[in-house]
């Protein structure tokens, strides 16, 4: 049993945890990065990036069935799902490879196999060629988080399955059903309904995106409808059992069948087996309790990612990171923004939002003035044949500030930024508005929601 | 044969522009370096702008009663034929720069040893808003104009100092909180008075020396009989200068300084500098506020010297005619409120010094004597002190020989 003296050791390596490396080794400190699966978690193997290949097979997909709007004949289109699987994994890969690249250039140690933490200041990891023992000033922990399920249903990956057996499985089934219509579910039901999967969405709550503004949830339930993707909101699902074709899955609703079931109701922090409990590090609700700077109820030991608490995405693990980095190299970190981050799906149209819902900003007793505009009214959105969707700006009446923004719409997830960057340097609605944007472009509609939200639109 | 840009200088710590009272060169007029141009108006008093360079008052750019930015170029001093087409090009762009890349701009500091280095800047906290221009978001702004908040009040907690929508919601907050204790006239509930340029300073400094500034409080009180009937003795001297309580209080001061130089310093960054010379800024009330000016090279003068330029300083800062090198780089400072009848107080430190010494009344009470109960002269030294540069003990001993030299106040004259 080896015994390795590091400034750092970096538990989990997904976008939390390998930006924590990289940032600690730029800030001069030795880091050691341990990791049981593949470098880069679950965003780059799993999750966000896989699953944006597959995505982009059903854009693709959708242009071709559609070229005929286009002027362009096409026949004897023939969609492979093995294939789709499969470019989808080599782009994984190709994105695991950089990460050890990364890791390369950047002197950071990677130690293959299970973390725990064995003491404060140490890190057991137990690898397929025996055990090793890191002792380091500060440990960051980023292990991340796995798929749920609903009480009484195990995941099988072949009949049940989770996101994780969805992007790796070449089998396309005839139907789905998929419990959960949050960013994950939706997705996929875009994907599978693509490659001609009949596909049922379901949703406890009242509406398909519930975190999102209601006037989004609308839009993609249109178009989900238009495409057959059927949609049951409002449901509770009593079982998921074997039988019919695959599975049967009971509901206050009535009873569904399909091959397969997707589970898509949330994603659990992996806090078990880490040694957390006899070191006391608190642990609130199911997720690691972290101070500002990313410090845990032990001084020492830091966490960041879906395992420090929602909202559970890639890029708000980035932001975490380096707050954890710059607080352990003595640097005084600028504390992650959580009212500050944007929400990104990318079915289409794809949804993308920041800060507080119209609804909510309502609700917290602001005078508000919201301006919409449809990209059915934007040059360029109609020339590239993608006029579904809209931007609409919520901001307060009185000084202007920017509450919140939801973009509905092709490349939805590349426009929100220009709120984001606004909202960050406190930017109101007159700086969006005089800032000259391109034509024709997407993002003018940015423009023109908050020119109405001002009552000045040109362009409606 | 040189070009010399003529900056707004920066008279004070504080100061991020001044205003244009008055030139006393007009253009075409030939100066010499030393030469009074003109009378400035900081936030803090009226002060003399001396030419730092020789030749011909070329061009004015900022005329009497205008304002400008600290390191605006405001006039050009240079030879009859030189060209000063460029330098006039860049005035406008150099609005604000910084007056470091400017031709010499006013540093009267003299160095103290053995450090090089001006004693100038460094209040230990986030930096003052550049000249000029306050660093605000547009959010910050329009809320600050709907609720009446003056920015150029407010220290930003963004990045680089930048003041956020936090920062005017809690100078609102702040602001409302404060109760409005004087009985109201009939029918108004208040009144807002705007701050003077003076007031304004204050406010903004003072919780930068006081919330950054970890203060601690030595009290000892003084027998001060033998000083008082010194002092009306000197006072009977024909030709002598009058003599002030306070003049010995500085001259007790600037000795015990020599003496304990671990309170005649100041926290800069990661050191503690430690100063030899002994600058001593003595507080003037006026009317819409205070200063402190600076006596300088206190410790090599004798108690007539700074009586009378103690007078002057104070006479001068009423008036409002102090020069810039006196109103910035004291050690240590010097507050009397001794003539308001207050028993004792405490003095805010003036960042980046270490101390200051707040003076009490002299006060008639009882005191136990070998013969019984006599009447004694009593006064209150209470000296506050920054924890980061300096402890308990240390203040004390300092304080303790200040007393020493007050009750046995031969030692003053020699």
């Amino acid at each position: 049993m080896a015994k390795h003296a590091f400034d750092v050791v970096v538990v989990g390596t997904g976008p939390g945890g390998y930006v924590a490396a990289i940032r600690c080794a730029q800030l001069g400190l030795s880091v050691a990065a341990v990791e049981d699966d593949r470098p880069g978690g679950v965003c780059l193997n799993w999750g966000c990036i896989p699953t944006k290949a597959l995505l982009r097979n059903a854009e693709v997909l959708g242009l071709v069935n559609r070229a005929a709007d286009f002027g362009i004949r096409v026949s004897g289109v023939e969609p492979d799902w093995a294939q789709a699987i499969q470019r989808s994994r080599r782009v994984a890969d190709g994105r695991a490879k950089g990460v050890e690249f990364l890791f390369r250039k950047n002197k950071i140690t990677l130690f293959p196999g299970r973390g725990t933490l064995a003491a404060r200041h140490v890190v057991e990891v137990a690898g397929a060629g025996g055990s090793e023992t890191l002792e380091a000033r500060a440990v960051i922990l980023a292990t991340g988080s796995e798929p749920r399920s609903l009480p009484g249903v195990p995941i099988d990956e072949q009949t049940v399955i989770s996101s994780n057996g969805a992007v790796r499985d070449e089998r396309l089934p005839r139907s789905l059903v998929i419990i959960g219509a949050g960013a994950v579910g939706v997705e996929f039901a875009d994907v599978f309904a693509a490659y001609g999967v009949s596909v049922t969405l379901l949703e406890a709550l009242p509406r398909i995106l519930p975190i999102e503004d209601e006037d989004c949830s609308k839009e993609v339930a249109r178009a989900f409808r238009r495409r057959g993707i059927e949609m049951k909101t409002g449901v509770k699902v009593a079982s998921v059992a074997p039988g019919g074709p695959g599975a049967v899955v009971e509901t206050d609703q009535g009873r569904l069948e399909a091959e397969r079931v997707l589970m898509a109701v949330g994603r659990a922090a992996k806090v078990q087996g880490l040694g957390l409990e006899a070191l006391g590090v608190q642990v609130e609700r199911g997720f690691v309790r972290v101070s500002p700077r990313m410090e845990t109820s032990v001084p020492g030991i830091y966490a960041i990612g879906d395992m420090a608490g929602a909202p559970l995405l890639a890029h708000k693990a980035m932001a975490e990171a380096v707050v954890a980095a710059e607080a352990i190299a003595g640097r005084d970190p600028h504390p992650v923004d959580y009212a500050n981050v944007p929400s990104c799906t990318y079915c289409r149209p794809q949804v993308a939002s920041i800060g507080l819902t119209e609804a909510r900003a309502r609700e917290n007793g602001r005078d508000v003035t919201v301006g919409r505009f449809p990209f059915t009214a934007s040059g360029k959105a109609v020339a590239l044949g993608e006029p579904e969707g809209f931007v609409k700006v919520v901001a307060d009446k009185t000084t202007g500030e920017i509450l919140g923004a939801h973009v509905v719409g092709h490349e939805a997830t590349e426009i929100i930024h220009e709120f984001a960057v606004g909202r960050t340097l406190e930017a109101t609605l007159d700086e969006i508005v005089r800032t000259i944007h391109a034509h024709p472009t997407m993002s003018e509609a940015a423009l023109e929601a908050a020119l109405a939200a001002l009552g000045q639109a040109i362009h409606l | 044969m040189a070009v010399t840009k003529v900056v707004m200088p920066k008279l004070s710590e504080a100061m991020e522009s001044g205003k244009i009272i008055k030139w006393l060169k007009q253009e075409g007029d030939r100066v010499a370096g030393g030469d009074i141009l003109a009378e400035v108006e900081t936030d803090k008093a009226d002060v003399e702008m001396e030419a730092f360079g020789g030749g011909v008052l070329r061009k004015i750019l900022v005329s009497a009663g205008e304002k400008a930015p600290v390191g605006t170029l405001i006039a050009v001093i240079a030879e009859t034929g030189e060209d000063i087409s460029t330098v006039l090009a860049t005035a406008g762009a150099g609005a604000g720069a910084g007056s470091g890349a400017q031709t010499t701009p006013p540093r009267p500091e003299p160095a103290p040893a053995p450090v090089a280095a001006p004693v100038v800047p460094a209040v230990g906290v986030a930096p003052m808003p550049r000249a000029g221009r306050v660093k605000a978001s547009p959010l910050a702004r329009k809320i600050a104009a709907q609720a009446g908040v003056d920015l150029r009040l407010l220290q930003g907690s963004g990045p680089g100092g930048r003041i956020v929508r936090r920062d005017v919601e809690a100078a609102r907050t702040g602001a409302a909180a404060a109760p409005a204790l004087v009985p109201a006239a009939p029918g108004v509930e208040f009144e807002d008075v705007p701050l003077s340029p003076m007031r304004a300073a204050i406010a903004k400094r003072m919780p930068l020396a006081k919330a950054p500034v970890p203060h601690f409080y030595v009290t000892s009180e003084v027998a001060m009989d033998r000083a008082w009937e010194l002092r009306e003795e000197l006072n009977r001297l024909e030709g002598q200068p009058k003599i002030s309580l306070n003049d010995l209080v500085v001259r007790a001061c600037a000795l015990a300084l020599l003496r304990h130089p671990g309170v005649n310093a100041s926290l800069q960054g990661e050191a503690i500098r430690v100063f030899h010379r002994v600058h001593m800024g003595i507080a003037v009330a006026l009317d819409e506020g205070l200063i402190t000016p600076v006596l300088r090279d206190c410790h090599a003068r004798s108690l007539a010297q700074i009586a009378v330029e103690s007078r002057d300083l104070a006479e001068r800062a009423r008036a409002r005619k102090l020069r810039a090198q006196e109103l910035s780089g004291a050690t240590f400072s010097i507050s009397n409120l001794g003539m308001y009848d207050v028993a004792e107080f405490s003095a805010i430190i003036n960042p980046p010094e270490g101390a200051i010494l707040a003076v009490g009344s002299v006060r008639q009470v009882p005191v136990v004597t070998d013969a019984g109960l006599g009447v004694g002269r009593r006064m209150a030294l209470t000296l506050s002190c920054d924890h980061r540069v300096m402890d308990g003990a240390m203040g004390a001993r300092f304080l303790q020989d200040v007393k020493r030299l007050l009750e046995e106040p031969l030692r003053l004259l020699v």
